[in-house]
C-alpha cells in the first residue's frame, strides 16, 4: 500500500467575513484547514497585508521605516493613498496615535475628521485602530462609527472594558469590530460572547489575539493563535471561528534591534535590511499560526510577505 | 506500538544489578516506558529482547547528533505537533552552503565573517551551526580540502553534500573526525553510502523524490544497523515542502511510522533565487518542522531574525525563562549608586541590565520574583504590586548597601509608585522611562 498522509479531522471552519463596502470589498477567512494545509481543506481567501499609517507624524521610527513615506508622513490621507497606489496595500490601518491620553489626547471629533479624509482618499477597506486606552478608545470609536455610518469600517481594539459602547455603535452604524484580548483563549472567547450577547453578529467580528514582537513575546502569540485555530476547527467551537488580525508592524518596529543604527549595532549589519527581514520573518511566523490580516509597515517586507503567500498557496 | 512498563520488565534480566542507575529492573522498565531512559543503559539485555524493545522504546522521531565541539547539536527528538502541547526540544539547525571549489583565501575570509555571527540574548549565545560543503564537480581532492579546512579551522560542523561515493569517501576521510552529516544516500547509491556511514559511524541523510519513496531507503539503512538518519523528501516547491513536513511529522507521531521517524533536512537555497526569499522560506521551516535548514549563504541581516524566531518557537511554553530574585551589581556600584527594580523575566532582566551596562552608570539592579512575567504582565497579574515591591526592597538587603533612599521603578509600573512609597516610608520613588532603551539617557542625567 502506498503512503498516505494522516489527515486532521476538522469539525468546523473559519467564518468568511466581507469587509469594506461597495466595489471596495474584500473577503477574509473562510478556510477549512490549518494555515496553508491545502492538502486537507480549502483556503479560498489568502491572508492579506494591511498597511499602517499614523494620524500623527511618528517620532521614533528609524530612518529606514520613514524613508518610503517621507513625502506624505504628515498627511494621513496622502499617506494612505500612496500605500494603496504605490505599494499595493489591500487594506489600510489608521493607527490613532494622536488620541492617547498620555500623549496628545486628540478629541473624538478630530480623529473622526481624519478618518473621513482617509476614507475619501482610498478604495480599499479601512481599519481604525485605537490607542489601547479602553475609555478613550470607546469615546473615539463611537464617534467615528457614527460619523462614518455605513462605511463598514473595522473598529478596534474592542476589549472587555469597552465592548458595550463600541459594539453598540458598530452595530447601529454598520461596522465590523476587532475583538481583542491579552493572549488568552478563554478571554478571546469571552469577549466574543459578550459582543454576541450584545447583538453583534459574530460574522462582524475579527479577533486580535494581541501580538508580540519578534524576540519579544512572539512565542506566546504564536501558540495562542494555534490554540484558537484548533479550538475553532478541530473542536468546532463556534465562538472562536473568526479570522485573526495581527498588529505586527507596531510591535516589530519598536524592538530595539529594528531601530539601532549601523553605528550602534555594527554586528547587526545594514539596519534597513535587518529590520525589513525582522518584519518579514515575524509575518511568516504568524501566517503559519493562522493570521488572516497582517498589519505591516515597510514596502519591502510587504513584498516578501506577499511573495511568500503567493508561493505557498500555488 | 509502545509496550507498557510491565511488558518491558518481562524482557529484562531481572537481576536488579543497578548498573542502569536505578535500583531495580522494574524501575528501569517504568522509565523506559515513559521515555525517561535509554535501553542502552542496561548492558545485560539479550539480543532478542533488545530487538523487541528497541522498536518500542525508541522515541518516535530519532534525535540525531550532528558534529563535534562547541557547535555540536542535535536535531529531531520532537514529540508533539504543536509547541503548546509540550515543547519543541531541538531547535532547527541553520546551515549555509560552501562550494567545493572555493579557494583557500576566500574560504578563510568567509569563515571569519561567519564566525562573527553570534548574538548574546537572554544569557544565550545564538549562532548558526552548520556549513554544507557542496560538490560542484571540482573533484574529490577539492571537496576533501574544503571540508578539512572547515572542520579543522572553524567551529562549524559539516554536511558533506555529494551523490558521488568516491567524492564522499574523500570528504569523510578528511573531515570524518568532526562527525559530518553525509548527504545524500539516494536510490542509486544507498548501499555504498550506507556502508560508508556505517563504517565511519556517521549520520546519513536520505534523499528521495517523495515522502513515500523515502520509506524503502530508510528501511534499508536501518536494516544495515544505521540509526542516525536524516530525511529529505526532495520537494523544492514550498507548498509541497510544507505538506511533506507535516506528512512526515504526523506519520512519525500519529501513525507510528518508524520509517519516517527521523529529522528532516530542507533546502530553501534551492527554492528561491535570492537570500531574502530564502530567509522567509526558512522562517516557515523553523515554525513547521524543519530539522535542518540549508540556505545559500549567511548574512547577519537574515540570520539574526531567524535566530530570534527559532529562540521563540523553541522556548518551553510551560516555563518562562527566569533569573533568580536578588541584588545584581552592574559596574561596581557603591553606596551612592542608583537602585533600580524590575521583574525576574529573563528577557526583561537582560534588556534592562544591558541598557544599564551601556549607560556606564554603575547601578544596583533589584530583581523581584514575579514568576517570570514581564513588567506589565506581572503588574496585571498582581505579581509586581506596590506592597510586594516595597516589601521586597526592605528585606532584600539593599538598605545595608546604600546610603541614599531613592528607588527607580519601571515607567510601565508607574501605577504602583504610591503603594511602594507607603511600604517604604522616607523613600523617594522615581518613575523611570517606559522603554529600557531610554534608561541610559535617564541614568546619565541623574
Ligand atoms: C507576552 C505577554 C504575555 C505572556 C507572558 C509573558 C511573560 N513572561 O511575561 C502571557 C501570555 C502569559 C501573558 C499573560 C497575561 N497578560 Co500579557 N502580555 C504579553 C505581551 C504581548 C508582551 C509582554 C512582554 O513580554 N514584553 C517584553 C518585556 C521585556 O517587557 P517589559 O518587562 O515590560 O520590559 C520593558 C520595559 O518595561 C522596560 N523596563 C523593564 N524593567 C524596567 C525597569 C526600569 C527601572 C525601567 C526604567 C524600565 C524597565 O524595559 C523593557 C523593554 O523596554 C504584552 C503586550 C505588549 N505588546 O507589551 C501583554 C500584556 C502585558 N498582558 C496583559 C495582560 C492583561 C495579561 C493577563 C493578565 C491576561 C489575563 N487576564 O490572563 C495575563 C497575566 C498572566 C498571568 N495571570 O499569569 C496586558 C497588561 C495590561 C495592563 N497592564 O494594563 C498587556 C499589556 C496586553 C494588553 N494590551 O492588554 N501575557
Ligand atoms: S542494568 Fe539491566 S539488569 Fe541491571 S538493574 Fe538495570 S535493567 Fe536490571
Amino acid at each position: 500500500m502506498g503512503f498516505e498522509i494522516t489527515k486532521e479531522s476538522y469539525a468546523g471552519a473559519i467564518k468568511g467575513i466581507t469587509i469594506g463596502k461597495g466595489d471596495n470589498t474584500l473577503t477574509i477567512g473562510a478556510e477549512s484547514c490549518y494555515p496553508f494545509y491545502q492538502f486537507e481543506g480549502d483556503m479560498p481567501n489568502k491572508p492579506v497585508i494591511a498597511m499602517e499609517i499614523w494620524d500623527m507624524e511618528p517620532q521614533d521610527w528609524p530612518a529606514s521605516a520613514l524613508a518610503p513615506f517621507k513625502d506624505v508622513i504628515s498627511d494621513p490621507a496622502a499617506w494612505a493613498k500612496k500605500c494603496v497606489e504605490e505599494f499595493g496595500a489591500q487594506i489600510i490601518v489608521l493607527q490613532l496615535k494622536s488620541i492617547d491620553p498620555n500623549d496628545q489626547d486628540a478629541s473624538p471629533e478630530d480623529a473622526a475628521a481624519t478618518v473621513q479624509k482617509v476614507i475619501s482618499a482610498i478604495n480599499v477597506p479601512l481599519v481604525v485602530w485605537g490607542c489601547t486606552s479602553p475609555a478613550k478608545d470607546e469615546a473615539v470609536l463611537k464617534k467615528i462609527a457614527e460619523v462614518c455610518q455605513g462605511e463598514n469600517l473595522i473598529l478596534g481594539p474592542v476589549e472587555e472594558k469597552n465592548y458595550k459602547g463600541i459594539g453598540a455603535a458598530a452595530m447601529g452604524y454598520g461596522h465590523t469590530v476587532i475583538s481583542s484580548s491579552p493572549i488568552d483563549v478563554n478571554l478571546a472567547k469571552q469577549v466574543n460572547i459578550l459582543l454576541e450577547n450584545l447583538g453583534v453578529p459574530l460574522n462582524k467580528v475579527i479577533v486580535d489575539p494581541t501580538t508580540g514582537g519578534l524576540g519579544y513575546g512572539l512565542e506566546y502569540t504564536y501558540s495562542v493563535m494555534e490554540r484558537l485555530t484548533m479550538a475553532a476547527m478541530t473542536q468546532g467551537d463556534d465562538k472562536l471561528q473568526n479570522p485573526i488580525i495581527n498588529n505586527l508592524a507596531n510591535e516589530v518596529w519598536k524592538c530595539k534591534e529594528a531601530k539601532q543604527t549601523a553605528e550602534e549595532a555594527p554586528e547587526l549589519g545594514d539596519p534597513e535590511r535587518r529590520a525589513i527581514l525582522m518584519e518579514a520573518v515575524g509575518a511568516v511566523s504568524y501566517f503559519m499560526a493562522g493570521s488572516n490580516i497582517m498589519i505591516m509597515r515597510h514596502p519591502e517586507a510587504i513584498k516578501l510577505a506577499k511573495a511568500f503567500i503567493e508561493l505557498i498557496s500555488n | 506500538m509502545a509496550l507498557t512498563g510491565i511488558q518491558i520488565f518481562k524482557l529484562l534480566p531481572k537481576t536488579n544489578c543497578k548498573e542502569c542507575g536505578v535500583p531495580t529492573c522494574l524501575a528501569f522498565a517504568m522509565n523506559l516506558a515513559s521515555g525517561k531512559a535509554e535501553l542502552d543503559s542496561c548492558p545485560y539485555v539479550s539480543d532478542e529482547a533488545r530487538e523487541k524493545l528497541a522498536e518500542a522504546s525508541a522515541p518516535p522521531i530519532r534525535p540525531v547528533k550532528l558534529g563535534k565541539g562547541v557547535r555540536q547539536t542535535t536535531t529531531g527528538g520532537e514529540t508533539v505537533l504543536y509547541r503548546h502541547e509540550k515543547t519543541f526540544f531541538n531547535p532547527t539547525v541553520l546551515a549555509a552552503t560552501v562550494a567545493s571549489d572555493i579557494d583557500a583565501a576566500a574560504l578563510d575570509s568567509k569563515l571569519k565573517v561567519y564566525n562573527a555571527f553570534q548574538y548574546e540574548r537572554v544569557g544565550l549565545n545564538l549562532r548558526p551551526e552548520l556549513l554544507v560543503v557542496k560538490d560542484v564537480g571540482a573533484g574529490a581532492a577539492a571537496f576533501a580540502d574544503t571540508a578539512k579546512k572547515i572542520a579543522s579551522e572553524s567551529e562549524f560542523n559539516l554536511v558533506l553534500m555529494t551523490e558521488d561515493v568516491d567524492v564522499m569517501k574523500a570528504g569523510v576521510e578528511a573531515a570524518g573526525f568532526k562527525r559530518p552529516l553525509i548527504y545524500a544516500a539516494t536510490e542509486a547509491n544507498v548501499d555504498a553510502m550506507g556502508a560508508l556511514a556505517k563504517e565511519n559511524d556517521l549520520p546519513v541523510a536520505v534523499k528521495a523524490d517523495s515522502v513515500e519513496a523515502l520509506i524503502p531507503l530508510t528501511t534499508k539503512l536501518t536494516g544495515m544497523g544505521i540509526k542516525d538518519i536524516v530525511i529529505d523528501s526532495g520537494s523544492r516547491e514550498i507548498k509541497q515542502a510544507l505538506e511533506d513536513q507535516v506528512a512526515i511529522r504526523r506519520a512519525a507521531l500519529k501513525a507510528g511510522n518508524k520509517a519516517l521517524g527521523f529529522p528532516t533536512i530542507t533546502f530553501p537555497c534551492e527554492m528561491a533565487s535570492n537570500l531574502d526569499m530564502e530567509t522567509v522560506i526558512s522562517a516557515m521551516f523553523v515554525a513547521k518542522y524543519g530539522g535542518i535548514v540549508v540556505m545559500s549563504d549567511f548574512t547577519t541581516e537574515s540570520l539574526f531574525p531567524l535566530l530570534l524566531e527559532r529562540l521563540n518557537i523553541f522556548t518551553d511554553p510551560q516555563r518562562p525563562m527566569t533569573v533568580t530574585e536578588g541584588i545584581f551589581e552592574i559596574g561596581n556600584p557603591d553606596e551612592n549608586s542608583p537602585v533600580v527594580v524590575t521583574t525576574n523575566f529573563a528577557l526583561t532582566y537582560f534588556i534592562v541590565s544591558g541598557e544599564i551596562e551601556a549607560s556606564k552608570v554603575p547601578c544596583w539592579l533589584l530583581i523581584k520574583d514575579s514568576e517570570g512575567l514581564s513588567v506589565l504582565t506581572a503588574w496585571a497579574a498582581g505579581k509586581f504590586g506596590g506592597d510586594d515591591v516595597g516589601m521586597f526592597v526592605k528585606k532584600c538587603g539593599i538598605m545595608d548597601k546604600v546610603k541614599h533612599t531613592e528607588l527607580i521603578i519601571p515607567g510601565y509600573a508607574a501605577a504602583i509608585a504610591g503603594d511602594v512609597e507607603e511600604e517604604l516610608p522616607g523613600w523617594t520613588i522615581t518613575v523611570g522611562p517606559r522603554e529600557a532603551a531610554h534608561l541610559p539617557a535617564f541614568l546619565k542625567s541623574k
